[in-house]
């Protein structure tokens, strides 16, 4: 097995406090990851911090999406591949969006149920529609890896299947910060609970019940 | 804010002893009589090619400012080094009327005198707005791109289109200004809509002034049916072609200025280490200071003082004239008439037009300058007297004004003047060329002399002058905690 991400013995604070305490994780490549725990346990600043430190290689859905209302679905799915293509490539499609990547795209957006809104401004899309862009975006950087920041936290049951299929079948590996418990314990192959600045948690998902991950949530 | 208020009102009071108010011509009633006879039989067959002075102007306006957003956004991405920042603070301290002044010296009555000085400082404040606002939009985009990503790639996809509404409002909102400084450009002999109207004025042929005024009126009323941003690329092209002739600039022209005309006249040609020359570029130094500068700065500042708190009362006056709350739609209507008019015309031709009337003192440049500013912050402050939410058994009439309204938007009010200050005293300045003994007149009076060295050395002192007034306006506005409050001046559109 190949070692994917890797933290040791690590304290993260922001703004004097620290959130996260002596943090140790080690994912394998393959590993898809589920982070639980109270809102505001730190399963943000866990994912921020993967994120900065494997950014070079990992496809990501920020909390916030990171999306530009005034472009449209086309370019933002687009934006997730700037770093591959030429800056003249990059111009042209912003101006007049090619044929080769139209194609290249349509099909992931269709996948997520926004391949009639190719070409409408994102701004005018439903909060569901958007987080979807963004997850397009994710898939269509492409990679092994994905890091996820509640990803379907907008969307209904039915989509935020459509979103964990896509995401699991697109990537190798995925770490997902999840606040649907049920959906966690259907995806993953790992648990990692976060409690009291730290790691509380961490099981294969296969050995651990509903009401064992309750203890997370009480104080 | 009551104190600052009464501070400035007491000044303002101090300024108006010291300064000269007298109506010194003879009849001032039977010129005002002749001009409102003027105004409602407009003659709009008077200058013979009406149309191509209106194009003139508009072809001056879209390439100075065209050229001056073009240069202002190249130069927001260097906005963070200090030296632009300051370059910039410097060229837009100097009103676009002093850089036709000086670029007429170098390039003389052609198109590029006009196009210059009205694009370098346009260029100063387009970078400075420019920049603010791509550093106040939505930055979560840049956060997902991958590195790797090139520069221009990540500029154009993650921050541009975030801000680009804001800029292209503030650049539409600077062409409207670019007219107003192109057709006052023509006051300095270049061919545009001020050429026009002062000839008309100086030979008494009010009928037609109107009639380039109110063609001026109706250009600005109706920009937004012409200026679509589908056509401007086809302007871009054209407008070049519209700015009249005179193209042939002489190099030497340019060296002379640089190497002979701008150097003080004591140092020309003189041994540099020489104890005898510096002591009379000493002597020069002083006799400019003590002669003109401190003269200068003194009435501009007087003049800029009066001018604030008239702009502050009439602005104050004038705001229920377009609020809903206080007047309804064919009062306002009538309202949005009167300010439209007064805020439309510079600054600069008001103050000719008064001064035409009563003759050289300072009180045309008063009135002026209170007029048209006050029509400006009148109609922000109206506009945002229309978002107050009143309860519904509120007071009517003075009270409704002194109880309800005045104490929720004083804050707004005060933002809005404090913002204004620098621009008058900029226009105080200018003011000069008209002969009230501004900064201004020592600066046309030098150059008039063929004094350029002195007129540099002047017109670094008002650009020095400026920005001072700039840094205490926003220590002020930040004392009162009014610096957020004024943002929305800079996008008025």
């Amino acid at each position: 097995m190949t070692l994917r991400f890797k933290l040791t013995d690590e304290d993260f604070g922001y703004r004097g406090d620290i959130v996260l305490r002596d943090i140790s994780i080690e994912i394998n490549a393959g590993e898809r990851i589920a982070l639980v725990g109270q809102s505001g346990a730190g399963k943000s600043t866990l994912i921020s911090i993967l994120q900065a430190r494997y950014a070079a290689d990992t496809a990501f859905v920020p909390q916030d999406l990171g999306l530009v209302p005034t472009l449209s679905v086309f370019h933002n799915i687009y934006m997730g591949a700037l770093q591959r293509n030429s800056v003249v490539r990059n111009l042209l499609n912003l101006v007049w969006p090619r044929p080769a990547d139209i194609a290249l795209i349509q099909p992931i957006a269709e996948q997520l149920g926004i391949g009639e809104k190719l070409f409408v401004k994102v701004g005018e899309l439903s909060g569901g529609q958007q987080q979807r862009t963004a997850i397009c975006r994710a898939i269509f950087h492409g990679g092994d890896a994905c890091l996820g920041d509640e990803p379907v936290s907008a969307n209904d049951q039915h989509q935020s299947r459509v979103i964990m299929d896509a995401l699991t079948t697109s990537f190798d590996t995925v770490v997902l910060a999840m606040h649907d418990i049920d959906l966690a314990l259907e995806y993953s192959t790992r648990i990692i609970g976060i409690k009291d600045q730290s790691i509380a948690l961490d099981v294969a998902a296969d050995q651990v019940t509903r009401t064992d991950l309750n203890t997370l949530y009480v104080k | 804010m009551l104190r600052v208020s009464g501070f400035f009102v007491a000044l303002a009071f101090a300024c108006l002893f010291a300064a000269d108010i007298s109506i010194t011509t003879l009849d001032p009633w039977t010129e005002m009589q002749r001009m409102g006879l003027g105004v409602v039989t407009p003659d709009f067959t008077a200058v013979s090619d009406i149309g191509w002075v209106l194009v003139r102007t508009v072809a001056f306006a879209f390439c100075g400012v065209a050229l001056g957003a073009v240069g202002g956004f190249l130069l927001s991405q260097l906005f963070h080094y200090g030296p632009v920042r300051w370059a910039c603070a410097f060229v837009r301290a100097i009103h676009e009327l002093f850089w036709a002044l000086i670029f007429l010296q170098m390039f003389g009555l052609t198109p590029l005198t006009g196009v210059l000085a009205i694009a370098l400082p346009y260029a100063g404040i387009c970078a400075k707005v420019y920049a603010e606002t791509l550093e106040e939009g939505d930055q979560r985009a840049v956060k997902i791109l991958a590195p790797g990503t090139d520069i221009l790639s990540a500029f154009l996809y993650a921050r541009l289109p975030g801000v680009w509404v804001h800029i292209r409002n503030y650049t539409s909102y600077r062409f409207e200004c670019g007219l107003r400084s192109s057709a006052v450009l023509g006051f300095v002999g270049l061919p545009t809509l001020g050429f026009y109207l002062e000839t008309a004025f100086s030979e008494g042929n009010y009928s037609e002034a109107a009639a380039l005024m109110i063609l001026f009126y109706i250009m600005i009323a109706s920009l937004r049916l012409w200026m679509r941003p589908k056509l401007i690329g086809l302007y871009a092209i054209v407008a070049p072609f519209f700015l009249g002739g005179g193209f042939s600039i002489e190099m030497s022209n340019i060296k002379r200025f640089f190497t002979i005309d701008i150097v003080p006249a004591p140092l020309r040609g003189e041994a540099l280490d020489s104890m005898n020359t510096w002591s009379q570029f000493a002597d020069w130094v002083w006799f400019i200071s003590v002669d003109m500068a401190v003269p200068g700065i003194i009435a501009t500042v007087l003049l800029t003082q009066i001018a604030l708190v008239g702009t502050g009362v009439l602005a104050l006056l004038m705001f229920p004239l377009i609020s809903k709350k206080f007047f309804g739609p064919v009062g306002r209507s009538i309202g949005h008439g009167f300010l439209v008019v007064v805020r439309s015309t510079p600054e600069f031709i008001l103050a000719y037009i008064f001064l035409q009337l009563w003759g050289p003192s300072m009180l045309p440049a008063i009135v002026a300058l209170a007029l048209h500013n006050g029509a400006i912050i009148g109609h922000l402050m109206g506009r945002f007297s229309d978002e107050v939410k009143l309860r519904p058994d509120h007071a009517r009439g003075q009270n409704l004004y002194g109880f309800e309204m005045l104490p929720r938007i004083y804050g707004q009010f005060l933002a809005y003047l404090f913002y204004r200050w620098e621009v008058i005293m900029r226009e105080t300045a200018i003011l000069g060329i008209l002969g009230i003994a501004t900064l201004g007149f020592f600066i046309d009076s030098a150059l008039s002399e063929i004094r350029i060295d002195r007129a540099m050395f002047l017109i670094v002192v008002t650009a020095a002058l400026n920005i001072g007034i700039d840094i205490l306006s926003r220590r002020i506005r930040r004392h009162l905690h009014l610096s957020d409050e004024a943002r929305q001046l800079k996008n008025p559109a």
